[in-house]
């Protein structure tokens, strides 16, 4: 076996372990910090994948950025000195119905259908795949580029907005 | 080399079944994001998996790269909207807060 095969079903395994076993995990710290294993496995998954530029984006944006913002949720939501808040279940035959279902129907889906490649699969170009990741960005998609960026822009205001404290709380 | 693309689609329906799960019986409003993150995730796995079979295009990885930044958002407004009810409530639990307004 090649050694990139190893590495694939590795990252596939510890991707699909970590989501698994985030089910049963109770303490929300401890979640955040799965949810880093799942996504740094994906970004290895999107190495190998031929998308290098994507795999970069998700390390940077998901593992340094989004995990950072739940971890200051959940310390920011948890008083200190006390005993980290067990999370309950709840809508246990509900949620266990849906998803279980829902999974058994993709795969029956995805086990009755051949997804081969019809012509002979040529392989990405993998010498200068996030120069031409950055023309193609540029060129083709530069006005929803830039709508994103508003949207960045519009969704941080709106947040330091929302989560802005005034004099009239409630609790305090 | 390509990997089997079936792989890749049987972990991201493994994901996105995993998200669903959590968003439903977690009753805790930060692991509700946590398994709408996995979701989104699921998403994008199939984009760049499908991707490779167009080895001239690169329209699937821009979408990732577009629902990555969506994301981006969604996390940001969501976690503030979480930290504003759990100053004014003293619970991170959804089911808990059954209002929004300030009652006079």
């Amino acid at each position: 076996m090649e050694p990139a095969t190893i590495m694939f079903y590795f990252f596939e395994g510890a991707a699909a372990l970590s989501a698994a076993s985030l089910i049963f995990i109770r303490q929300v710290f401890y979640g955040a910090l799965l949810l880093i294993v799942c996504l740094l496995s994906l970004a290895a998954i999107y190495i190998l994948a031929f998308a290098e530029f994507v795999a970069v984006t998700q390390i940077l944006v998901y593992a340094g950025g989004i995990v950072v913002v739940i971890l200051f949720g959940v310390m920011l939501t948890a008083k200190i000195g006390e005993k980290p808040l067990v999370v309950q279940h709840g809508n246990l035959f509900g949620g266990i119905l849906a998803a279980a279902s829902l999974l058994a129907v993709l795969l029956y889906g995805l086990a009755g259908h051949d997804f081969t490649p019809a012509t002979a699969a040529t392989t990405m170009a993998t010498q200068n795949a996030v120069q031409e990741t950055g023309f193609v960005m540029m060129r083709d998609f530069v006005l929803p580029f830039e709508l994103a960026g508003m949207l960045l822009l519009m969704a941080l205001v709106g947040a330091a907005v929302i989560a802005a404290r005034t004099k009239n709380n409630r609790a305090s | 080399m390509m990997f089997p693309l079936q792989h890749f689609l049987i972990l991201s329906a493994i994901l996105f079944s995993v998200g669903l799960l959590l968003v439903v019986i977690k009753r805790h409003a930060i692991m509700m994001l946590i398994g709408i993150e996995l979701m989104l995730n699921a998403a994008n796995l199939n984009l760049v998996a499908f991707n490779q079979l167009y080895p001239n295009h690169r329209d699937g990885q821009m979408f990732a790269l577009f629902v990555i930044i969506v994301a981006v958002c969604e996390t940001a407004v969501g976690l503030a909207i979480i930290l504003r009810t759990y100053h004014f409530y003293q619970t991170s639990v959804p089911d808990a807060v059954a209002e929004l307004a300030d009652k006079p």
